[in-house]
C-alpha cells in the first residue's frame, strides 16, 4: 500500500518530469529558430556598439591576468571596447599584477575600498560612457567571438540584456567534472528559459546590458551576495527582455574542492530563496508570463523536492550499506554469486518513474552538449555527476533553507 | 517593455505527455508486479503438487523399505528459491500488503506440510532429520532476527542437506499458530530456533548451531538460497 511518503514522491516526480517535458517541448518548438540565430551570427552587425567590460577583482592575483588577456583577445573592434578593472580593496598582490596593463589604451584601472562585488560594479557603472556594459568576474575567461556574437542580439530593440553560455575552464578532478555536466545542463535550460521569457539570473560572467537598464533601474544591490539574480528579477519585474546567446561562450574556474563548491552553492541557493521572497509578487501573475506562472514556482518547489527525494535516496543507500555491514559482521565476507534473476530488478512505480526522469535528464544533457560543443560525447563526468551529485546537493540545499528560515547570513568564500 | 504571453496550449500538451509517461510507468509497474506474483504462485503450485505426490507415494509405500522412499521429501530447491522471491516481494510491496500476506500464508503451510512429511520419513528410516525451525518477527520488535536470518542462510548455503523452515510469528495461519503453541514459543524472546526437540531463544551464531548439530559438518556443497 503506498503510504504518504510514496505519494509525496509521486507528486514531486510528476512535477520534475513535467518540467523536463516542458523544456523539451520548448526545444523542439524553437530548434529551427536556434539554428537561424546561429546562421545570423555569420553576418555580424553593421555597426558595432561601444562596450565596457567591468572586471571587479578582490584577491584574484592568480587568475586576473588571464581574464584581462582573454578580453584583450576578443574579436571586436579595439576602439569600441573598454576594459575597466576595479580592484575592490584586494589584500593580496592583485593591484600590483594589474599594473602591467596600465599602459594599454583600452584599459582603465581603478582602486577602491573593499565593499563587495556590487559596489565594485556600481563604481564602474558611474564612469560608464558606452552603449553597452557587462561584467566579467576575475576568475572567468571569454571565447574570442563571445562579444561579437552577443551584440547581434541587441539588434532587437526590445532586448535589454544578453546572457552567455558558461562552461567550466579545464575541468580536471571529480568535483570539476560534476560541475561540467551541471553547467552543460545550465546552457540548455538558460536558452529555453530565454525563449519562455523567464530567465531569473543574468550570470555574473559576461552578461551584457544596455546602459539604459542601469539609468532607469539603478545599479546593483547587495542582494544576499547574488546580485546577478536580483538584477534579473528586477528586470523581469519591469518587463525588460533578457535574451541568451548560446554561441557566446564564457569559461569560468570552478571550485575544485567539495568545501569550496558547498560554500558557492550555499550562497547561490540562499540568494535564490531570499531574492524569491523579495520578489514574491512575481508569483502566479499572468503579467509576468511563464516566469511568474511556471518557472519561479517550479524552481522553488524543486529545492524542497530535491531535498526530500535525494535525502530519501541517500538514506536508502546508507541503510543498505548498514545491513550489508551487519551481514559481514555476522557471517563474514562472501563474494556474491552473479546469477541474474529478473525478480531482483526493482519494478516499483518510483523506480520506473525515476528511471524515466533520469533518461529525460540524460537526454537534456546530450542536447546541451550538442548545443555547446556541436557533438554528443559520453564521458566519465556523466557517471560522476549522477553518482556523487545526489549525495552532496542535499547538503547545501538543506543548509540554505535552514539559513533562510533562521536568517543565518552566507559568506562569499 | 516586453509583452509576456503565456501559451496555455503548451502547458496542456506538457501535462498530457507527462500524464501519458506516468500512466505508462504505472501500467509497467503493475504488469511486472503481477508477473512476479504469478511466478511465485506457479512455484507454490508446483511445490504443492510435489508435496502431495510425496505424501501419496509415502502412503503407497508405507509398508515398503526406506530405500523405496529415497530418504528425502519432495521439497526441492524451489522452496528455497520461493523463499528468496517472497523475501524480495515483501521488501518491495511491504509486509502489510495483502498479496504478500496471502503468499506467505500459503508458503508457511507448504513448509509445515513438508516438515511433517520429513518427520514421517525420518521416523520410518530412523535417520534424524537435519532440520531447524526458525521463528522471527518483522514488526521491528526483534533486533536479532536480521542477524539470525543471515546465519541460517549462510548455514544452508554451506550445508545443502540442512532444511530451515522459517516462520513469521505474526502471520495469521491457524496451522502456524498450532505449531507455535505446540513448541510454546514466546513472542517476546524472538528470534527462536527449534533444533532437535529443543527451543533456543536469542541470537544463535553459526558456531552455536554447529555445536548443537555436530552432524552438519559431515555435509558440504553450496547452494544459493536465502532465509528470512
Amino acid at each position: 500500500m503506498p503510504n504518504f511518503t510514496n505519494y509525496l514522491i509521486y507528486v514531486f516526480l510528476f512535477i520534475s518530469l513535467y518540467y523536463e517535458v516542458f523544456l523539451l517541448i520548448t526545444y523542439f518548438e524553437k530548434r529551427l529558430l536556434m539554428q537561424s540565430e546561429t546562421a545570423r551570427l555569420r553576418h555580424g552587425v553593421k555597426k558595432y556598439p561601444t562596450v565596457t567590460i567591468i572586471v571587479p577583482c578582490w584577491n584574484e592575483e592568480k587568475t586576473v591576468c588571464a581574464t584581462i588577456n582573454s578580453l584583450l583577445n576578443l574579436n571586436y573592434p579595439k576602439d569600441k571596447l573598454k576594459i575597466m578593472i576595479v580592484d575592490d580593496g584586494s589584500t593580496d598582490g592583485t593591484w600590483g599584477v594589474v599594473q602591467k596593463f596600465a599602459n594599454k589604451k583600452q584599459i582603465e584601472i581603478y582602486h577602491k575600498e573593499n565593499g563587495g562585488k556590487h559596489t565594485a560594479l556600481n563604481f564602474g557603472l558611474e564612469k560608464l560612457t558606452t552603449d553597452l556594459v557587462g561584467c566579467l568576474d576575475a576568475d572567468s575567461f571569454v571565447d574570442k567571438d563571445a562579444l561579437r556574437n552577443t551584440v547581434v542580439y541587441f539588434e532587437d530593440k526590445e532586448t535589454m540584456v544578453v546572457t552567455p553560455s558558461i562552461k567550466i575552464w579545464k575541468p580536471k578532478n571529480i568535483i570539476e567534472m560534476i560541475q561540467k555536466v551541471e553547467y552543460a545542463w545550465g546552457i540548455f535550460v538558460r536558452k529555453m528559459l530565454s525563449y519562455m521569457g523567464a530567465m531569473y539570473v543574468t550570470p555574473g560572467p559576461f552578461s551584457i546590458f544596455r546602459k539604459e537598464v542601469f539609468e532607469k533601474l539603478g545599479g546593483y544591490r547587495h542582494a544576499y551576495l547574488t546580485e546577478d539574480m536580483e538584477m534579473a528579477m528586477r528586470l523581469q519585474a519591469n518587463h525588460y527582455k533578457i535574451a541568451n546567446s548560446h554561441n557566446s561562450v564564457v569559461y569560468t574556474v570552478a571550485p575544485n574542492a567539495l568545501k569550496k563548491l558547498y560554500k558557492q552553492r550555499l550562497r547561490w541557493t540562499y540568494g535564490f530563496i531570499k531574492n524569491v521572497i523579495d520578489y514574491k509578487f512575481l508569483f502566479f501573475k499572468k503579467e509576468y508570463g511563464n516566469l511568474g506562472i511556471f518557472v519561479l514556482p517550479m524552481a522553488s518547489i524543486s529545492i524542497f523536492s530535491a531535498i526530500y527525494i535525494l535525502t530519501l535516496a541517500v538514506f536508502s543507500f546508507l541503510r543498505s550499506i548498514f545491513h550489508e555491514l551487519i551481514k559481514i559482521n555476522t557471517v563474514g565476507l562472501h563474494w556474491p554469486t552473479w546469477n541474474f534473476d529478473w525478480f531482483a530488478v526493482n519494478t516499483g512505480l518510483i523506480s520506473i518513474i525515476s528511471l524515466l526522469a533520469f533518461l529525460g535528464t540524460v537526454l537534456i544533457i546530450f542536447v546541451s552538449r550538442k548545443m555547446a560543443d556541436g557533438k554528443v560525447k559520453l564521458g566519465m563526468d556523466l557517471v560522476w555527476f549522477f553518482a556523487i551529485y545526489s549525495f552532496i546537493a542535499p547538503l547545501w540545499l538543506t543548509k540554505a533553507v535552514y539559513n533562510s528560515i533562521f536568517s543565518v547570513k552566507t559568506k562569499w568564500r | 517593455m516586453e509583452q509576456r504571453e503565456i501559451n496555455w496550449k503548451k502547458y496542456i500538451y506538457a501535462f498530457v505527455i507527462t500524464a501519458i509517461i506516468f500512466s505508462t510507468a504505472i501500467y509497467l509497474s503493475n504488469y511486472f508486479g503481477q508477473k512476479k506474483i504469478d511466478d511465485i504462485r506457479a512455484i507454490q503450485d508446483k511445490i504443492s503438487i510435489d508435496i502431495l505426490s510425496s505424501e501419496t507415494q509415502f502412503s503407497l509405500l508405507e509398508e515398503s523399505s526406506c530405500a523405496d522412499l529415497g530418504g528425502q521429501s519432495a521439497l526441492s530447491d524451489e522452496l528455497n528459491s520461493l523463499e528468496s522471491k517472497l523475501t524480495y516481494t515483501e521488501k518491495d510491496r511491504g509486509t502489510n500488503d495483502t498479496e504478500v500476506q496471502t503468499l506467505k500464508q500459503y508458503y508457511s503451510l507448504l513448509e509445515i506440510k513438508d516438515y511433517i512429511l520429513m518427520q514421517k520419513i525420518a521416523d520410518k528410516c530412523g535417520k534424524p532429520p537435519l532440520t531447524i525451525i526458525y521463528f522471527y518477527s518483522n514488526k521491528n520488535d526483534c533486533s536479532d532476527c536480521e542477524k539470525e536470518g543471515y546465519v541460517l542462510t549462510d548455514l544452508r548455503n554451506q550445508f545443502p542437506d540442512l532444511r530451515v523452515y522459517s516462520f513469521d510469528y505474526n502471520l495469521d495461519v491457524s496451522a502456524l499458530k498450532t505449531l507455535i503453541s505446540i513448541n510454546k514459543v514466546d513472542e517476546t524472546k524472538l528470534p527462536a530456533v527449534y533444533i532437535k526437540n529443543k527451543l533456543y531463544y536469542g541470537f544463535q551464531s553459526e558456531a552455536d548451531i554447529e555445536k548443537i548439530m555436530p552432524e552438519l559438518s559431515a555435509t558440504s556443497t553450496a547452494t544459493t538460497t536465502k532465509v528470512k
